[in-house]
This record gives structure tokens, C-alpha cells and sequence, in this order.
């Protein structure tokens, strides 16, 4: 891939096109335009609602997560742990990946390799009709959402049905998810309810009340499960040493799934695997602490394989008809890992800690990031898989605040990969007039600022500039980008009398003090 | 043992004087203080905007500026994070390690940690809240160390401030860049500063109050804004003789 200018795009080179899916962008002559987040969340701030909703959601399980993390002692050791974890496993994934690989054949399972969404797309439907069925359970998973599955299921005659309850809101109303763990966080109780009355449940019947809502769904559901020849899944954690998935979830839908239906299909990021059962424990203490503040996670099921054949009466041979498929995906994950800051976003663990402290989260709404992946593990992770110039921009999602990091249980450093990946954007830049125009301005205050001489000019010309032209900015610069949008709701500095460092050489600092 | 200050950009030219009211605080405790004129910009925002290229060569000059002194003290939290915990990956940790990045210090610590303040002869009758940046928190980690200086003072009365630790939505070029979500952040900010009913807020970050100070302008509330090293000052300005308790300069 080259652009316009015939320049190579670097880091973006050999992004397949199909890595887009994660994407929810406009398609343009078939190909998606680039995430707009600043246009995106502008419409969205505006939506009272939604930012009720979200803030209240969000600061109910910040402060659950707070309160169960402080009971655990050793909570800083096991999250260096988890971090080393990870990375020790990311360092040698291939060798993880075959121990892995021939432990689940050993098992009874079959693995499947996907380069890309495309390839793990066709090897699910492919699966999927070798067992003749015409509809499929889910369990909530990101990836199936990052490879944009259920439409391609759709498109294809295949009818999916989310099982998680949040999930299934969300397919039920046509929503996209807006949290990764709780997709339909920007949706309240009564909304909630008159999507169901809308779709399955009769007009008048159901009240908003969690409990009530959450039967209501457990009804509709308990037909697909009995019906369902076919599951897919994702998976929290691969267990190399066994060949298991580990899924995590707290409602008992995941477990109906993996139980019920004959045929299981995992679709699982290669990034996911953790050497042994040991590890584990590590990260099930972490995961459900951080991301629901709950103790301990309500259903966890680990699943090796397929289940042993048993022998059915009145036969001479064992008899299974169960199967187990899992589908190992790349997805630009490869390419990420050979980013030595930029990896580190392979080490998550999906708890959503970050989205719940994050402030600009907090107000704009998963929706905003256009991306399957919202909030900071979203800005981190989508410019990597997409590439840059298509959602480079997130990166600038933030202040930088750090609340992210200092949730985060596997350390991931969010700020610090941000900024690295403002500066792979800022050297794409050149292509663009705005961009250029930045770009030369802090090359230029770069180099006054690295010159003491012309620092000094510059600090007594802002002093001249806030004095003479602050108020006639305080009036038009609400018309004049970039500042319209800082000049709106805040008043520009009054010109202080002398900078300090004046008044430092002149011996006049007294001068400056307040009264 | 040599002293500099390391005010910041903002404080230079914006805000001087809070850089002058730490300079002459800590003058007070018997100290001199030196302003290296040399000093520009610690590169920050070359940093935090993507130009890493620029912001490294603003490093290791910063660095070089601060080479004489043992301490160089800081009253801006963003900038001193950036030096003491940005520079290490910046530039390697080896290399900012000599460089001196373990002298830059926050005025609360330098005053609490180096010099052992434990007690501060001054009276300032005004009731108060603090805005916690997002620096001192999870960048240099202050703790409670400003507020502990304050709460030295007599008269002072300084109020909780609800989500004191929620970011004011500056964030640099963040402010500019996606001004809609910093507006609603600072604007929330402030709803809590004002509900706290404080006649004056303080924070140990002169962006963040530049901030929030034009806020309050625009919205024409009689609210005064100033560095709690401001504070420090005005409220010991009048003291005769001893000024403060301290186990005495490492
Ligand atoms: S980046 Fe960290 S905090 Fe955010 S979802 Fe992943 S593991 Fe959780």
C-alpha cells in the first residue's frame, strides 16, 4: 500500500483491507473512511442521556473496583506479575502457540489458523455448515465483533443470537456496542425495556426492573439454547500447558453454550495464551476485581477439547457426536508485536477498568471512538490494527490524565503508547495542508524554544500579545479556528506585568506578587 | 547545597507570579535561589503533541541547563513528570539518569521531603479548595503533601472539593484539539469548585489553573485563582523571625 504521494505508509504497510471490519465508519467505494472522533464525539457530548447513563454506570463500578481492590494486599505484585506474564508469554508466542496447537489435538480438538478476518470469517461459516445448521448461539466476544461476524453469518443465511443479555440489547435494538464489557452501558433500565417490548415481549407486560428484564430475556432465550446445534465463543484466556479455554462471564449463558449445542466453535486472538494453569489464577483474581468489581467471577468454564465419547446403549463403539473447533486469529496481531511500545496493547485482558475511569470516555460515549474497541484500550489498540491513517486520530483521544494506567491490572502504559502513537500520526501528517501547517509551527517553536535568545523574545512578545490583543481575542476568537473552541468558554490570561524571567534579571520579582 | 527553580513555560510567561512567590518562600526559609536563564521549555509539549524528534533535543538541553544545582525544583507538576518520569524513555534510561533526572523535585516534596517542614508561621483566613492534578497524583505522585503544607497555615479553611481528582479536561493541545469534551470536563470541574462555595482554588499545576482560571472568568464568577505556592507566600509574608521548623537542608 502506497498513498497518493507514492510515499510508503510505514508502520500501515500490508494492513489488509479485511482488518477494517472493526471499524464503524462510513464505507466509501467500498473501502471505510477514517474515524472521525473529534466530529463523532462533538455530536455525541450532546446526547444528555447517553452521558447520564454512562456517568452513572461508570462511577457505580469505579467505586465497586476501588473498594475490592484495596482488600487485596499484594494487588501491586500481582499486577507486575500478570504483566510479566504476558509479556513473557507475547516474547515467545510461537512456542505457547504450539504447545498449544498440540494439546487441544490431543484433546479431540481441531485448530484452525486466520491470518486475517476474512480467512477466520469463511473458516466459521464453513464450520458452521459442515453441521448443517441454519442458526447459531453466541457468547459474548469481542473478536467475533472485531471480525464483524454476525453480519457476514446474516449475509450468508446463517442467523446468530447473542446469549448475553447486554449483547443481545444491543442486536435487538440494532445498537452498536458502546462498552466491552457491558455493550449496552448507554442504555437505561426503561429503554431497555421498550426494546424488548418491541421485539419479543408483548407490549405492556414487562416492568423496568432489572430482575424482571433480566427473566424476560432468560425465556426468550432458553428455546435457542435447546434448539442450537452450534456455538461460538470467544475466550478470556488459551491455557497452553492444557490446550483450555477459559471463558469468563457471570450471567450462565456462556456455559449453556458450551454445554448444550453439540458443535463449539472458539474464535480466540492469538495474544490471549498464558503458559499454564497456574497463571491462571493470577489473572482471575485480577480480571474480576477490575472489571466488575466482584470478588470472584459468578461462571467461569474451562473447556479442553472435546468431551470424551461415551458409550450409548445397546452399541459396540463409543459414540460422540460432539465436536470442538477453535479458530486462532492474527489479525494484524503479528504486526503490533513488533512495535516495542506499541505491543504492550497485546497484553489486555479486556477487564474495561480503563473505559470506566476515563474521563473522556466518561463523557463521550463508546460510540464516539467508531471502533469496536472504545475508550483507552480502544485509542491504543485500533490505530495499531487499522493503521494510522485510518484511526490515527484516536490517539489524540485523551489528556493524558493516567487513569487508565493506574488501573490497568496487566500495567499496560496507556499514556506512553499514545504518545507514541501521536508520533507515528504526526509524521503521516505531511500529506495533509492542516497538518503540514502544525507541523511547521512546532518545528518553529521548537527551535525557539531550543534557543535561549529567541526564547526570550518569545516570552516577552506573548506578554505584548495577551495585552494588546487579548481582548480583541476574547471577542473574535470564537470565529477563529484553532482557538474558537477555547476562546468560547474561557477567558484568555490577563498580561502579567513582566515575565519572570524579566523580572527575575532586573531584580523586580516583588512587583509580581499578588496583594 | 545549590538551589534552582524550574517554573515552566506558563509560569514564565503567563503566571509569573507564582513563580516569584516560590522564589521568594523559599528564600524566607534561608535559602538561595537560583533561575537559571538559560532555561526554555522542558519539551512537554513537543512530547505529548507526537513530535519526539523536537522534544528530545529540548530534553537533553533542559537537562544540560540544570547541570550545576542539586535540586531543581519544580511547581508544575505536568513539567516535572514529564522530566523525571518521560525522560527516562525519552532518552534512555542511562542517559537521563545522568543527566539528573532524580534532582527534579516538586516544591511540596522538596519543602516536606528535603528540607523536613513540619511546621509554617503564617495565617491565611480564606476558605480554599485544591483541584489535584492529574500529574501530582499519577505522575510524581504528591499525595496529600500540598495540602498538608496548607493545612500548616493558620485561619486557612480548606474544603473538600468533590472529584477533586478528575481530570480538568486541559490536557495541552487536547484543549484545543477536542475543545467540545475539554469544555464539558472543565465546566463539570468547575460546577464542584463552585458548589464547594471556596473564595479561592488552588492546585500545584498553573496549567490546569489557567485552565479552569479562564473558565471562571468567562463565567464572571468572583472567584480567585492562584498556585498554592502563592498562598504559602501571601500567608508568611508578615512573619517576623522564625518562619518554620525544619530539620535543615541534606
Ligand atoms: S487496557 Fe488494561 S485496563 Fe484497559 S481493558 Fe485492557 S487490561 Fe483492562
Amino acid at each position: 500500500m502506497s498513498t497518493d504521494s507514492g510515499r510508503p505508509e510505514g508502520p500501515n504497510e500490508g494492513i489488509p483491507r479485511a482488518n477494517t471490519w472493526l471499524l464503524r465508519t462510513e464505507h466509501r467505494d467500498q473501502q471505510r473512511s477514517p474515524v472521525s472522533f473529534k466530529s463523532r464525539s462533538t455530536r455525541e457530548i450532546r446526547n444528555l442521556q447517553m452521558r447520564k447513563n454512562i456517568s452513572h454506570a461508570t462511577s457505580t463500578i469505579r467505586e465497586k473496583r476501588k473498594k475490592v481492590v484495596s482488600e487485596v494486599e499484594n494487588w501491586e505484585e500481582l499486577r507486575t506479575r500478570a504483566a510479566q506474564i504476558k509479556q513473557h508469554t507475547l516474547s515467545n508466542l510461537d512456542f505457547y502457540l504450539e504447545e498449544y496447537e498440540r494439546n487441544v489435538t490431543e484433546a479431540g480438538g481441531q485448530v484452525h489458523w486466520a491470518r486475517d478476518a476474512t480467512e477466520a470469517r469463511q473458516i466459521a461459516l464453513e464450520l458452521v455448515r459442515e453441521s448443517g445448521a441454519q442458526s447459531v448461539i453466541k457468547v459474548k466476544s469481542m473478536v467475533t465483533e472485531e471480525i464483524g461476524l454476525n453480519d457476514f453469518l446474516v449475509e450468508n443465511g446463517i442467523e446468530p443470537t447473542e446469549t448475553d443479555l447486554a449483547e443481545l440489547i444491543c442486536q435487538l435494538a440494532g445498537d452498536e456496542s458502546s462498552h466491552i464489557l457491558v455493550p449496552a452501558i448507554h442504555r437505561n433500565r426503561v429503554e431497555i425495556r421498550d426494546i424488548f417490548e418491541a421485539t419479543f415481549a408483548k407490549k405492556g407486560t414487562l416492568e423496568a426492573e432489572p430482575s424482571k428484564i433480566a427473566e424476560a430475556a432468560r425465556q426468550h432465550l432458553r428455546e435457542k439454547f435447546l434448539e442450537s446445534k452450534v456455538a461460538i465463543t470467544g475466550g478470556n484466556f488459551l491455557v497452553a500447558e492444557t490446550g483450555s479455554v477459559a471463558i469468563v462471564e457471570s450471567e450462565g449463558n456462556g456455559r449453556m453454550c458450551l454445554t448444550l449445542p453439540n458443535n463449539v466453535i472458539s474464535i480466540v486472538g492469538i495474544e490471549k495464551l498464558i503458559p499454564t494453569m497456574e497463571d491462571l489464577e493470577v489473572f482471575l483474581t485480577l480480571l474480576p476485581r477490575s472489571s466488575t468489581g466482584e470478588r470472584m467471577n459468578p461462571y467461569t468454564t474451562i473447556w479442553t477439547g472435546r468431551p470424551p465419547a461415551q458409550l450409548e446403549l445397546g452399541k459396540e463403539t463409543p459414540f460422540n457426536e460432539k465436536s470442538y473447533h477453535i479458530i486462532l486469529l492474527d489479525n494484524g496481531r503479528t504486526r503490533v508485536l513488533s512495535d516495542e511500545i506499541g505491543k504492550q496493547a497485546l497484553s489486555c485482558i479486556r477487564c474495561s477498568a480503563c473505559l470506566n475511569v476515563c474521563p473522556v470516555y466518561e463523557r463521550v460515549g463508546g460510540h464516539s471512538y467508531e471502533s469496536v474497541y472504545p475508550g483507552p484500550i480502544g485509542a491504543i489498540l485500533t490505530p495499531q490494527l487499522v493503521g494510522d491513517p485510518l484511526a490515527g486520530e484516536l490517539a489524540f483521544a485523551s489528556t493524558l490524565c493516567g487513569a487508565c494506567y493506574e488501573v490497568c491490572p496487566v500495567k499496560i502504559n496507556i499514556p506512553e503508547i499514545l504518545i507514541h502513537l501521536r508520533s507515528i500520526h504526526s509524521d503521516h501528517k505531511r500529506d495533509t495542508v492542516l497538518g503540514n501547517i502544525e507541523r511547521g509551527s512546532f518545528g518553529v517553536v521548537g527551535i525557539v524554544m531550543g534557543n535561549t535568545n529567541l526564547f526570550n523574545i518569545a516570552t516577552a512578545s506573548v506578554s505584548r500579545i495577551l495585552k494588546y490583543g487579548g481582548p480583541v481575542l476574547n471577542r473574535v476568537g470564537k470565529y477563529l479556528p484553532p482557538i474558537n473552541g477555547w476562546i468560547e468558554s474561557r477567558t484568555l490570561p490577563a498580561a502579567p506585568k513582566e515575565t519572570l524571567r524579566d523580572a527575575y534579571r532586573k531584580g523586580t520579582l516583588d512587583a509580581l506578587l499578588k496583594k | 547545597m545549590k538551589v534552582a527553580i524550574f517554573p515552566s513555560c506558563i509560569v514564565d510567561t503567563v503566571f509569573p507570579e507564582a513563580g516569584a512567590a516560590a522564589i521568594r518562600l523559599l528564600e524566607r526559609l534561608g535559602l538561595d535561589i537560583d533561575f537559571p536563564l538559560e532555561q526554555t521549555c522542558c519539551g512537554q509539549m513537543h512530547l505529548n503533541t507526537g513530535y519526539e524528534t523536537r522534544a528530545k533535543k529540548l530534553a537533553a538541553r533542559h537537562l544540560t541547563n540544570f547541570t550545576p544545582y542539586d535540586w531543581v525544583v519544580g511547581i508544575s507538576t505536568s513539567c516535572t513528570t514529564a522530566v523525571r518520569e518521560f525522560y527516562p524513555q525519552l532518552l534512555g534510561p542511562t542517559r537521563a539518569a545522568v543527566g539528573g533526572t532524580g534532582k527534579f523535585i516538586e516544591l511540596s516534596e522538596f519543602l516536606l521531603d528535603v528540607l523536613g517542614v513540619t511546621e509554617l508561621q503564617g495565617t491565611f483566613a480564606k476558605k480554599v479548595t485544591f483541584h489535584t492534578s492529574c500529574h501530582s497524583l499519577r505522575g510524581i505522585h504528591l499525595g496529600d503533601r500540598p495540602q498538608r503544607l496548607l493545612g500548616m497555615l493558620s485561619g486557612i479553611q480548606l474544603v473538600p472539593l468533590p472529584k477533586s481528582d478528575s481530570c480538568c479536561g486541559f490536557g495541552g493541545t487536547f484543549s484545543i484539539k477536542n475543545s467540545a469534551i475539554s469544555t464539558v470536563m472543565m465546566e463539570e470541574k468547575l460546577a464542584n469548585v463552585y458548589w464547594t462555595g471556596a473564595e479561592v482554588l488552588t492546585a500545584a499545576d498553573s496549567s490546569c489553573l489557567m485552565n479552569l482560571s479562564g473558565g471562571i472568568q468567562a463565567a464572571k464568577k468572583p472567584l480567585t485563582v492562584m498556585h498554592y505556592a502563592e498562598i504559602l507566600e501571601i500567608a508568611t509574608r508578615q512573619t517576623q523571625g522564625k518562619l518554620s521548623n525544619f530539620s535543615g537542608a541534606k
